[in-house]
């Protein structure tokens, strides 16, 4: 079996096929680990490989030694037997001996990864098509929350630009851990089911609507380790990456005392009177990075399947049919509600989509009325 | 007619037919009718009634060719027995067409439900919810009244239950040749399925506008009807099928020693009877 | 038609008297096994040209990262409809062909138990194919969901989906009338003398296949209706608002999913315990012990569904009584492989293209088991779950397991269908190049989910590349190589050195007592066996 890591002859051959073979770093296992349980994974599944490589090879070299010796055209009599319980009990019962001898191992580590008792960190990380979003529950970093996006340009995806070398795998903001802390991590979503999946921090965990569910990590060392969503979520399932930065404690402090200034900067005071240019401004920014990617950065949506804003009748029509829609989304559709964003940006968006792509009610929708809105 | 039974082919193998495609265009035109229809298209509701129409022309020829052929005796007792594995597999198929639908509502009640109410999901999710059986849900906010057992389930368990005797009894008039008893017996049966599906509509609209209690409301209404409409569903068919049965009994068809197909529909309405205890006991009373 | 017999000699009696309907209508209205057997080979080579064809997308859009051809909505279409189509389209549909033709042959029976019904089963599947092909035409196109339907996704998708149900549904009526005509006719219809016990395998696989089916089927009619309903009537069943949870569909899906996978297996397996003991010129070793381990495996296959859903957060006794149960699976399946290294062990071994497909069969679909007990292991799977290592596994184990060992049956038993050789030297040439081509295809992509590439993704990380350049050059190889599979079999079918009643000297069984081609109608008067 090839599963084991080691590039066979064989297949180095069946490789040359590919262009560019010289240069390519072909990879044949898992990605190196960067957790205690990582480890044990990636141990179990050599082992495993191991095992299967080696009754493989016995049960095999039978078959072949029959395909060479026992052939007619050598000359080959068949012989006459087809019973012998013996065997038969042996090859039953050797291989559950087999199997119990691997389950033993594994149950350890998977009941390793199912404890997720005392943790140092908890955060929530909450799918929605398609961002990832993230709110620092429990300990140091506790009250930092924000959501993490595709940050790859379309051009280079449309092949347009060269394409980087974080191609797809890179964020605006990326989850930020200390070094050898257990971090526990709850899943949950806002539309339809992700997972959540760093393949080096041996993590995965589907983000189920209405549900929590949880998994944990401690990182051994530090670095960045990426990953991507690993359920089928919908049109941009490809295109919603996770990046894990780990920082000794030091630097993990500051950039907590960072996102905290941060934050506090961007706090809006809800009671402030917004302009329409404020709004505006301040709506494009949320509409990008939440709305254009079905209604599209030009507002033609991509219909049947996402209506156009421009020209929409909801759009034009009274606000508070928008807000509605907004707030609460559209049950049963790929529209969801919006109900996570703040006063602000909600206000915002819907006076930009109000004021963009040819609409121009020139109405400016105010916070209060987002707050009002809400029951 | 039992000479006709020694003159039977060793097994039947009916010729060409026409009937068949019929269904299959029958089924195409329900399929695109309803998902037409469910969408709001124009043509769907036309296009369901034109499968259904073709579905009855297929199944007047079809089962009326069956019958004919059996009446006519060129079904031998093997013919007979495979009529009878069949039969039984089928039912075997709706048992487990019904599992899926009481597995979804003992998960419900076993795990969704509890688990939306854990501490995580509490604090987090859903504020306030609760762990109660019947539940319709953290997210629904109006009241409801669920059914209760000991009122027209416990009638709707009666009925059905006698349907069952009487079924039984109509059988041993037809072994013992006395057509009456087996009239007598088919027609109650008949009588009070259709007496329980009226008691059933009317559970239903007494649901709607006094308990609040509707499809839509939350998993409980969910499991509610769709277990209960499906076997009320499985009720018509059960009644249509004896219905046909009563006509084929006043026609003069079946006899003592070759009856499959009065058989296979009381087997069938006995599992009906069996899924509907079930239904008592996990739906309405537990 | 057919007017109500008053006769005695009813039944085949008839087509001397009636006209038979000739030309389309005679297919069309059949009551034949034999027509209706070619109908559904025929049906099922078209339905994996269409799959094939998606499957050339999703490989030419994977050639190299970056969007090159298409959207990832129609991404996701492809994939979805590319895995129904291919397993309810295809391969199921391969095997009740064999079925259909080869059971009566194979107990002595003169046609199956329900011939009417028969026909009808065979029916259902074009409208349902039309409603499935037709779904990518509407607004919004088809449901980009996987062919696993999982919701609130399917929930999301527009008109598309609904055709998508209902396909299932239609399809679903048509697998368990076929089924239930199967059971009753290995049942009910066996040549007197011709005891369970001495059916050959491929009647016995048959046998616990159709069971599987009526098992299953009306499972996943119910979860698709549930579906629908959350879609269309306000339901909740899969809505977390309402108390419902999307993992319930998970675990009523994959209680049917996982025995659909040994339904296609199963029937496999059957094909190859005929063809090689009579290319090993050796009985069966161990009959016996084959039917017990295929009965195992299937009542096993029962108690497994949440290996697919290790990663849901399901509790973790849940987890490990669900490993426990799958690796559980490989003993029986293990006792298989070894009866028929038994078999072909001191045998007088010979190499015509049906025991080249056996052969690959058994090698590669043992490969494919593996790498299925490796994602067996809990902890192993939450890093391999919805990676490229999954679809690596489970087209290992469908493709070169039950699409060879379909085609392993349709050389086997060509000569009986059409009374004429096929091409030999092709029919070589089309299992070696297959045999590179598929590993080629599919070999690599274990490594791609070891080093974490998702499934279902139009587009992906420049470190997948290499490996994805050579799949795809892999598949466009395997599928160009099938339509060398259907010259040779046109070919084979126009004309060709006669065939002999039994062209395989080391064949057993009724079915090689008839002349080839075997006569419209056969065992009319059920033969006796001793
Ligand atoms: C023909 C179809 C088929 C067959 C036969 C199998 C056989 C097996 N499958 Fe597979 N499987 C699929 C089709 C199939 N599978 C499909 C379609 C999916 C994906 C569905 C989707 O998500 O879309 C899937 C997914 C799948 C998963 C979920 C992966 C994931 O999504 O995370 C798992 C996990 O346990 C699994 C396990 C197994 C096992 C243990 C077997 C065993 O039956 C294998 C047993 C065989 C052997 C082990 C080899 C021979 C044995 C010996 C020689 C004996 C000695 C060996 C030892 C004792 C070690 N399969
Ligand atoms: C038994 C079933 C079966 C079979 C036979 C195949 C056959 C093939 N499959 Fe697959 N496959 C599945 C069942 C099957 N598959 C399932 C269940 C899934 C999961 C779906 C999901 O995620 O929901 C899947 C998913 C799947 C994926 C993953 C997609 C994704 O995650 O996005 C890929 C990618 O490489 C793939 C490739 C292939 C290829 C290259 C073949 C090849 O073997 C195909 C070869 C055949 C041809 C190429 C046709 C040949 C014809 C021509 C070339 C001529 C054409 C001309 C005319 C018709 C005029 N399949
Ligand atoms: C995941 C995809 C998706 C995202 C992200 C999304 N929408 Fe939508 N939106 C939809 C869909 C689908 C509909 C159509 C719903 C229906 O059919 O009722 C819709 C409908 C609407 C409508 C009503 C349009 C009409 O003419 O009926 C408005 C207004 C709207 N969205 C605004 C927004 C805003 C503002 C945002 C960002 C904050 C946003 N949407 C984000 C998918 C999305
Ligand atoms: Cu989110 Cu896939
Ligand atoms: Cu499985």
């Amino acid at each position: 079996m090839a599963q084991t890591g080691k590039p066979l002859p064989l297949l180095a051959a069946a490789l040359a096929l590919g262009p560019g073979v010289a240069q390519a770093a072909y990879k044949f296992n898992m990605q190196e680990p960067a957790t205690a349980l990582g480890e044990q994974v990636y141990f179990l599944h050599n082992m495993m490989t191991a095992v299967c490589g080696v009754i493989f090879v016995a049960v095999f070299a039978v078959m072949f030694y029959s395909v060479f010796v026992h052939r007619k055209s050598l000359g080959a009599k068949a012989a006459n037997f087809h019973e012998n319980m013996l065997v038969e009990v042996l090859w039953t019962v050797v291989p559950v001996f087999i199997l119990l001898a691997i389950a033993w191992p594994v149950t350890k580590t998977v009941l390793g990864m199912r404890d997720t008792s005392n943790p140092d960190i908890t955060i929530k990380a909450t799918g929605y098509q398609w961002k990832w979003g993230y709110d620092y529950l429990k300990g140091e970093g506790e009250g930092i929350h924000f959501v993490s996006n595709l940050s790859t340009p379309q051009d280079q995806i449309h092949g347009k630009a060269e394409k980087g070398e974080h191609y797809l795998l890179e964020v605006d903001n990326p989850l930020v851990v200390p070094v050898g802390k257990k971090i526990r991590i709850l899943t949950t979503a806002a539309d339809v089911i992700h997972a959540w999946f760093v393949p080096a921090l041996a993590v995965k965990q589907d983000a189920v609507p209405g549900f929590i569910r949880d998994t944990h990590f401690r990182a051994d060392k530090e670095g960045v380790f990426r990953g991507q969503c690993a359920e089928l979520c919908g049109k941009d399932h490809g295109f919603m990456p996770i990046e894990v930065h780990v920082l000794s404690a030091e630097k993990y402090a500051a950039w907590v005392g960072e996102q905290k200034k941060k934050m506090a900067a961007l706090a809006d005071d809800p009671n402030k009177t917004w302009n329409l240019g404020e709004l505006k401004k301040r709506g494009e920014q949320v509409y990008a990075s939440n709305c254009a990617a079905c209604h599209q950065p030009t507002g033609k949506g991509n219909p049947p399947a996402f209506p156009a804003l421009a020209g929409s009748k909801v759009v034009l029509g009274p606000k508070q049919a928008q807000i509605e829609t907004e707030l609460n989304g559209r049950p049963g559709t790929a529209m969801a509600a919006f109900k996570h964003l703040s006063d602000v940006e909600l206000a915002a968006v819907i006076t930009y989509t109000r004021n963009a792509f040819g609409n121009a009610t020139g109405e400016a929708i105010q916070p209060s009325e987002i707050k009002a809105a809400r029951k | 007619m039992s000479q006709q039974q020694h003159q039977a082919p060793y097994y039947y193998v009916p010729a060409p037919s026409t009937s068949m495609i019929w269904g299959s265009g029958a089924l195409l035109c329900l399929a695109m009718g309803t998902i037409f229809w469910i969408n709001g298209r124009g043509a769907g509701p036309w296009l369901v009634l034109a499968g259904f129409g073709l579905l009855l022309v297929m199944l007047r020829r079809w089962f009326g060719q069956v019958i004919g052929e059996s009446e006519s005796g060129v079904y031998s007792k093997r013919v007979d027995v495979s009529f009878r594995w069949s039969m039984s597999w089928f039912i075997f198929s709706e048992v487990m067409f019904f599992a899926a639908f009481f597995g979804a509502l003992f998960y419900a009640r076993v795990l969704s439900v509890p688990d939306l109410a854990t501490l995580e999901n509490q604090s987090l999710l859903w504020p306030g919810s609760t762990t109660a059986w019947p539940n319709a849900g953290p997210g629904f906010k109006e009241f409801f009244s669920p059914m209760h057992a000991m009122g027209i389930p416990a009638i709707n368990t009666l009925l059905l239950l006698t349907s069952g005797v009487t079924l039984t009894w109509a059988h041993w008039g037809l072994l013992e040749n006395n057509r009456g008893q087996l009239k007598m017996g088919l027609f109650a049966t008949i009588a009070l399925g259709a007496l329980f599906l009226c008691l059933q509509a009317y559970e239903y609209i007494e649901a709607y506008h006094q308990l609040n209690l509707k499809l839509t409301t939350g998993i409980y209404g969910s499991t509610f009807f769709m277990l209960t409409g499906f076997h009320g569903f499985h009720v018509t068919l059960g009644a249509i099928m004896l219905t046909v049965i009563f006509v084929r009994v006043l026609k003069g068809h079946f006899r003592a020693d070759h009856h499959f197909g009065f058989e296979g529909v009381a087997w069938y309405w006995h599992f009906v009877d069996v899924v509907w205890l079930l239904l008592f006991i996990f739906v309405y009373w537990l | 038609m057919a007017s109500i017999p008053g006769h005695a000699d009813a039944g085949h009696g008839h087509e001397h008297e009636h006209h038979h309907p000739t030309g389309f209508m005679r297919w069309v209205t059949t009551t034949n096994h034999k027509d209706i057997g070619s109908m559904y080979l025929w049906f099922s080579f078209a339905m994996f040209l269409v799959g094939g064809v998606m499957a050339l997308v999703i490989r030419a859009e994977l050639f190299k990262p970056g969007l090159q051809f298409v959207e990832p909505e129609f991404f996701n279409q492809m994939t979805t409809l590319h895995g129904l189509i291919m397993v309810f389209g295809a391969i199921m549909p391969a095997f009740v062909g064999f079925a259909n033709w080869q059971i009566p042959l194979m107990i002595g029976a003169s046609d199956m138990a329900f011939a009417r019904m028969n026909n009808w089963s065979f029916w259902l599947l074009p409208p349902a194919g039309t409603l499935l092909v037709l779904s990518l035409f509407m607004p919004g196109g088809s449901g980009g969901v996987g062919w696993t339907l999982y919701p609130p996704l399917s929930t999301q998708m527009g008109i598309g989906m609904d055709f998508m149900i209902f396909a299932v549904h239609i399809l679903g009526m048509s697998s368990i009338m076929g089924s239930i005509n199967i059971v009753t006719t290995i049942l009910n219809m066996r040549a007197p003398g011709m005891t369970l016990m001495k059916m050959p395998l491929f009647c016995w696989t048959w046998l616990i296949t159709a069971y599987l089916v009526i098992a299953v089927m009306p499972v996943l009619a119910g979860a698709v209706t549930m579906i629908l309903c959350d879609r269309h009537f306000g339901t909740s069943f899969f809505n977390a608002a309402g108390g419902g949870d999307p993992v319930l569909y998970q675990h009523v899906f994959w209680f049917f999913g996982h025995p659909e996978v040994y339904i296609i297996a199963i029937p496999a397996f059957g094909v190859v315990s005929q063809i090689i003991p009579a290319f090993s010129r050796k009985p069966l070793f161990g009959y016996a012990s084959m039917v017990y381990a295929t009965s195992s495996i299937a009542i096993l296959s029962f108690i497994v569904w949440a290996h697919h859903m290790y990663t849901t957060g399901m509790p973790v006794a849940g987890q490990l009584y669900f490993m426990y149960a799958t690796m559980l699976i490989a003993i029986p399946t293990g006792v298989k492989v070894f009866n028929w290294v038994a078999t072909l062990y001191r045998g007088s071994l010979s190499f015509e293209a049906p025991m080249l497909f056996s052969l690959g069969f058994l090698f590669l679909f043992t490969l494919g088991g593996f790498s299925g007990l490796v994602l067996s292991m809990t902890a192993v799977d939450v890093q391999l779950h919805d990676t490229y290592y999954v679809v690596a596994h489970f087209h290992y184990v469908m493709v070169a397991g039950a699409l060879f060992s379909a085609f392993g049956g349709v050389y086997y038993w060509l000569p009986k269908w059409t009374g004429h050789m096929y091409d030999e030297g092709l029919a070589k040439l089309h299992f070696w190049l297959s045999l590179i081509f598929f590993n080629v295809t599919f070999f690599v992509q274990h490594f791609l989910g070891l080093a974490g590439m998702p499934r279902r993704i139009p587009d992906y990380a420049p470190q997948f590349a290499e490996f994805n350049m050579i799949s795809s050059i892999g598949a466009f190889g395997f599928g160009l190589t099938q339509l060398l599979f259907l010259y040779v079999v046109i070919k084979c079918i126009k004309g060709g050195p006669k065939a002999a009643a039994k062209p395989w000297d080391g064949a057993e069984g009724l079915e090689w007592t008839v002349p080839s081609p075997a006569p419209y109608h056969t065992f009319e008067t059920p033969p006796v066996v001793k």
